[in-house]
């Protein structure tokens, strides 16, 4: 290739570059800046306040912070439960889907997809009015079979955003997993009926173990959500404030720190420490399941 | 994926298995698979059932959407009690002098213009890395992969501390400028240009005297009219399910999405007379309806979109 037109080629890409210097390097290189510094009331609080460099103070802080840590706790146990119950339902239609007449399935996957087209926000706020005592149908439908459930109950509230983000979320990991099935080999399948496997055998020893990557792909891509987890909880605050608090997820006490306490730098340390803790469980949990693998 | 499709539909493998009584519905069944009719039942009960659960949310709020207050507190919420829908309508956009209608303009602005912008950056980009061989083009790949870890907080709370330092909070531009640089836009249009756009092509191009932007306007451009879609259609989704960096940089209510909108009103329950629920759900149906109609007039390309989304 001439020289001249790879630097022609380079140009293509200089806008993108210079939005993403503006736009991503240059807000976290400020964030970690803002992270080393701390607003402090100078002697009595007369001269006012005076930024102050106090090094990594910010994350000591927030590595103690009860709260910080009892929200990422809580992300995570409920990770553990919520991301492998619903990737079981996706799994399970996907394989559903794989054993209908393509016609079936094309239907289905877009019905099963109608979740994922609603906004994050919108889907909350149906939830929320579903499980809302005064207009939800969910409570007399409860009551009709004897359950007297309150879902912003404490013991309710995350079973309520848990079975929200299922909703939502099957349609999406299905349709990558069933993208996934339909490249097993179909040769495969006839070799292993001609040896008199099940359907069910199939399913468990060829199709599962051949979708474990699109399976690793969604639960790291879940996990990564879920440790963000910010528009259903603020919207189950929106109705019942004494349930779900303002610190009960990661994201949920950074906004309140940056906007509320007006304490960007606490603020920034903790986004920081959120990011690390992200890409150390991401990588992790690639590097766990990759081994097992082998 | 259409070629899947069709290959599984005529499986002629299903003339290779030795007949096995009870499979006459092989021919049209998927892969001579799923043979006991038990079996298939089994699955289509399942296949309904998860489709029940996954309309229900929707059936209960378009219910909803046509009852006046009264019929949302005291009727069945599984059925219609009064037809109140137009009504309703009429409320939600004249409610606080119309800042409904704003609200949805101010979303068609974003999300329109935002996306087309961040669309051509992402098919330039894309190309360049997929087609030239330049010094600092594996940097610039590596950035892209490693951006899809980052988490929003991260970059949008910063991002609001620069907007506000050029005095650019609550104005659009605090939503319009970080919907230009979308790296998974780059990604895709990477893949697409690989799979579209030949080498030889832009060579006898360029052997007829054509310059390279006249090449990427007039030839590239033209033959990624599918990824395009795909990319902005993508792009356009999100930013219109975006809430986090709406809620941060947009203060005024005159600037906000429908969203954000949305969020506030179901804040307030009951207010001043009006009780908000109904208008809340009938927004919220209301801000369904483009998404819908978009999806459905793009579903070839959002499909593709979002299996090509597990590559990343």
């Amino acid at each position: 290739m001439i020289r001249s037109q790879r630097w022609k080629g380079a140009a293509f890409t200089v806008p993108f570059q210079l939005g993403f210097v503006f736009l991503y390097l240059l807000p976290i290189g400020y964030a970690v800046y803002q992270s080393l510094f701390l607003e402090k009331s100078s002697g009595l609080g007369l001269g006012g306040a005076t930024t102050e460099f106090v090094g990594l103070e910010n994350y000591g802080k927030g590595l103690t912070d009860p709260a910080f840590m009892t929200s990422i706790l809580r992300v995570v146990l409920f990770a553990c439960v919520q991301i492998p119950f619903m990737l079981l339902i996706s799994l399970l239609l996907a394989l559903f889907l794989d054993a209908v007449t393509a016609k079936v399935a094309g239907r289905f996957r877009i019905l099963l997809l109608v979740p994922y087209m609603i906004p994050g926000v919108v889907a909350a706020l149906v939830w929320v009015n579903l499980y809302s005592p005064q207009v939800g149908p969910l409570t007399p439908l409860g009551e009709l079979f004897g359950f007297d459930w309150n879902f912003f109950a404490p013991s309710m509230v995350w079973p309520a955003i848990g079975n929200l983000l299922t909703w939502h979320g099957i349609g999406y990991n299905m349709v990558i997993i069933y993208a996934a099935l339909q490249g097993v080999p179909r040769e495969l399948f006839e070799a292993a009926r001609l040896d008199g496997a099940s359907e069910l055998r199939i399913a468990l020893s060829i199709k599962i173990p051949f979708v474990r990557g699109a399976l690793v792909l969604t639960a790291l891509l879940s996990i990564i959500q879920m440790l963000q987890i910010f528009n259903e909880p603020a919207l189950f605050r929106n109705v019942t404030p004494e349930t779900v608090s303002d610190s009960f997820t990661p994201i949920m006490i950074i906004y309140n720190q940056a906007f509320n306490a007006a304490n960007y730098h606490y603020a920034a340390a903790l986004s920081v420490l959120l990011a690390l803790i992200l890409g150390v469980a991401s990588f992790l949990f690639y590097r766990l399941t990759s081994r097992e693998a082998d | 994926m259409a070629l899947t499709e069709n290959v599984k539909e005529n499986g002629t493998e299903a003339a290779a298995v030795p007949p096995r009584g009870r499979s006459v519905r092989r021919l049209t069944s998927p892969d001579a698979a799923s043979r006991s009719k038990g079996g298939q039942r089994f699955v289509l009960l399942g296949l309904v059932l998860a489709g029940a659960y996954s309309l229900f949310p929707v059936y209960w709020l378009m219910i909803a959407a046509t009852k006046d207050r009264v019929g949302l507190y005291q009727s069945n919420g599984l059925w219609f009690s009064g037809w109140h829908l137009w009504d309703n309508v009429q409320q939600v956009f004249t409610y606080e002098d119309g800042i409904f209608l704003r609200w949805t303009a101010n979303s068609f602005l974003y999300a329109g213009v935002g996306s087309l912008g961040g669309t051509l950056i992402a098919l330039a980009t894309g190309y360049g890395l997929a087609r030239f061989d330049f010094p600092g083009r594996g940097a610039v790949f590596a950035c892209v992969v490693g951006s899809f870890l980052i988490p929003i907080a991260l970059l949008t709370l910063p991002l609001y501390l620069l907007f506000s330092a050029i005095g650019m909070v609550d104005t659009p531009w605090a939503m319009l400028i970080p919907c230009l640089i979308n790296p998974f836009s780059v990604y895709l249009a990477k893949v697409y240009t690989e799979a579209t756009i030949p080498f030889e092509l832009l060579e006898a191009a360029r052997i007829d005297g054509a310059g390279e932007l006249r090449i990427f306007f007039s030839i590239v451009l033209r033959m990624m009219t599918t990824g395009g879609a795909t990319v902005f259609l993508l792009a356009f989704v999100n930013t219109w399910n975006a809430f986090f960096l709406p809620l941060t940089v947009l203060r005024g209510e005159e600037n906000w999405t429908l969203n954000l909108g949305l969020y506030n009103w179901s804040g307030k329950r009951l207010e001043s007379g009006i009780d908000v629920t109904s208008l809340v759900l009938t927004g919220a149906l209301l801000s369904i309806v483009p998404m819908a109609i978009m999806m459905v007039a793009m579903r070839r390309y959002w499909r593709t979109g979002v299996t090509l989304g597990a590559l990343k």
